[in-house]
């Protein structure tokens, strides 16, 4: 077996495992999915009237894509709790006992994660357009607009898995993402106009790459009104390069630091 | 153990340090093919820091080990395909079933497709595990989970295997069970590290024997080999006041085969001894009319806390790092000796 049919044959051993775990426990898919529903009713419905968007376009329009990365980079931190677990419980000591590839397990753990953000998506996508929300948009952008959200979701997927191995007790991954995710997906386009922030803040939304992949959906959704003035900083101008800048370099740097924390890696 | 033959496992100086613990200090050891090899020793010895270098999952700082002819840090790749590990805690997918893990396991050895699934299902057979094959492992009582394991790492057939104290926290029934399973594995010519905190266990099913203290070996040999150096019996008396202990120690004298040891807290004596059930009988015909109250008298064959004590001079409970929570206990259940 060749290395790279090798890697790919274990990733995919190990995705079909994790993927057993959504079937046997259905609770981890119904949260999955009835969070971000809740999270559109909520915003639609509730904070909706007091939010004012630039345009005409619908407040629905504007808040899907906010909702749609929310939810993902959220999503991509189970990637952190999970090989925390495995570690805890001994699995990553008998992996890496194996005669497997030292990247399969962390492939198959990323995949699996992104498989599971893609039923996210697909489910906010219904919900969206039962409360209001449209593509206005191309099929290929309006596809583009769903790869931009799950290509940014599998880096920053990558980024938790090192946080799990150098942290390696789920629950502490997870408060300790909330800490990081919530500030990077509120301080940011998701949910509000831009332009209702403090300057220093603005700037800071302005960058964020959080913004940029909200800004990326919205402009390939057709979620954006075609009179509305233009972003000024360079990365909301460009968001998909801006968003794709930023996986590029998240996956440079995080996947082979993945790799070599867990082949060293073990449980005490 | 068989002469001539190649060894399985070498391990020569072995170092490994944890920040400021020294968890081995120099660790030499030789397995040969075929046979079982009890690692025995205390809680923190180095037991399983031993199996989880030879499995290539921790580097050494100092010294080689050798599994099958491959150096377990340049050649690892090779040793994984070669061995199999199971590690002190149960290493198995509580949301897959019995079925699911080993298949798993099989396909990660490279087996393939049938031959993983056909492996999976005779292993589950030979485990007593068919029944609750399509049971998530979530399901499974502790010792099912332990033999799950073992199967796990036996899918692959592999030469050496590592079993790290395979039997503790099993119930005395799930023990034996496990014995059988394991002497069955050596019959088959599987070379076994096997640790333990059990002289008794290491006694029934290793073919040689290697104690750990603080990451040094103290003693090796046979368990007869042992067991001639600790004593045979000993005889044990929980008296009921203090001053009952002198008088003990003084009437019973003349039947000490060894030093006696006297534990103060418990007011327990222990006296080697040998002749058995004779030396009971004998020992209370001399502690008639003196008045000790005896609250428990008995015979017990020697356990890892006596080796201890004869090579060292102290109990297992102070053997490991200082703080160790819990000391090895004293024997397993389904084999305490003697008339308690
Ligand atoms: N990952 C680790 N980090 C720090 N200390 C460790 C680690 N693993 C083992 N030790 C220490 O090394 C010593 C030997 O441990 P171990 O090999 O687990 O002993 P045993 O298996 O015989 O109980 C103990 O003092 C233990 O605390
Ligand atoms: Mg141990």
């Amino acid at each position: 077996m060749s290395a790279l049919s090798a890697v790919v044959a274990d990733s995919a051993t190990i995705t079909r495992r994790n993927l057993i775990k959504v079937k046997r426990v259905p609770d981890l898919i119904v949260f999955a999915t009835l969070s971000p529903i809740m999270f559109v009713l909520l915003f639609r419905y509730v904070f909706g009237g007091a939010i004012e968007v630039p345009g005409d376009v619908s407040y629905a329009e504007f808040l899907l894509p906010g909702i749609f990365a929310q939810t993902i980079v959220l999503g991509s931190t189970t990637t952190g709790a999970s090989l925390a677990e495995d570690l805890q419980k001994g699995l990553i000591d008998r992996f890496r006992s194996l005669p497997m590839s030292r990247s399969a397990v962390l492939i198959g753990r990323t995949v699996a994660d992104l498989g599971l953000n893609a039923i996210s998506i697909f489910v906010m996508a219904l919900t969206g357009l039962a409360v209001g929300w449209r593509i206005n948009s191309s099929v290929p952008e309006a596809i583009g607009g769903f790869l931009v959200l799950l290509v940014f979701a599998y880096a920053i997927s990558w980024l938790m898995a090192v946080v799990g191995l150098l942290v390696r007790t789920p629950e502490v991954v997870n408060n300790a993402s909330f800490i990081v995710i919530f500030p990077l997906t509120f301080v940011a386009n998701t949910f509000v106009p831009l332009e209702s922030f403090p300057p220093v803040l603005q700037t800071f939304a302005e960058w964020n790459p959080v913004s940029a992949v909200v800004q990326a959906a919205r402009d390939l959704f057709g979620n954006t009104v075609a009179g509305a003035p233009p972003p000024d900083a360079w990365s909301l101008q460009n968001p998909v390069a801006y968003t794709l800048l930023w996986t590029v370099g998240f996956l440079a740097v995080f996947v082979p630091l993945a790799v070599r924390l867990y082949s060293r890696t073990s449980t005490r | 153990m068989t002469s001539g033959s190649t060894p399985a496992i070498v391990v020569e100086g072995l170092v490994k340090r944890f920040g400021d613990t020294t968890a081995l200090a120099g660790v030499d050891l030789v397995v040969p093919e075929g046979s079982v090899l009890g690692l025995l020793g205390p809680n923190g010895a180095g037991k399983t820091t031993v199996v989880r270098v030879l499995a290539t999952l921790l580097q050494p700082d100092g010294g080689r080990a050798e599994v099958v002819g491959l150096d377990v840090v340049r050649e690892a790749a090779q040793v994984r395909a070669a061995i199999g590990l199971t590690g002190q805690y149960a290493a198995v997918d509580e949301y897959l079933t019995g079925y699911e893990n080993l298949e798993m396991v099989g396909r990660l050895y490279r087996l393939g497709k049938r031959e993983s699934r056909s492996r999976a299902a005779e292993l589950l057979e030979r485990f007593d595990l068919a029944d609750a094959a399509s049971r998530p492992a979530k399901t499974y009582s502790g010792g099912m989970r332990r033999r799950l394991d073992i199967a796990a790492s036996l899918i692959a057939r592999p030469r050496v295997l590592f079993l790290d104290e395979p039997t503790t926290g099993l119930d005395p029934r799930s023990r034996l069970g496990m014995w059988e399973f394991i002497a069955d594995l050596a019959d088959g010519g599987t070379t076994i590290l096997l640790t333990t905190q059990y002289l008794e266990e290491a006694d029934r099913l290793a073919d040689s024997m290697v104690v750990i203290d603080r990451g040094r070996v103290i003693a090796r040999g046979t368990g007869d080999e042992l067991k001639a150096q600790v004593g045979g019996q000993r005889l044990e008396l929980t008296v009921g006041r203090e001053p009952d202990v002198m008088v003990v120690l003084d009437r019973l004298r003349p039947l000490a085969a060894g030093e006696a040891q006297v534990d103060d807290q418990t007011r327990r004596v222990s006296i080697p001894v040998s002749g058995g059930t004779d030396a009971l009988a004998e020992a209370l015909r001399r502690l008639e009319g003196s008045g000790v109250e005896v609250l428990d008298v008995g015979l017990r064959r020697p356990d890892l806390d006596d080796v201890f004590l004869t090579l060292t001079g102290r109990g297992t409970d102070e053997a490991g790092e200082p703080g160790a929570e819990h000391a090895a206990g004293r024997e397993p259940a389904t084999t305490s000796g003697g008339a308690r």
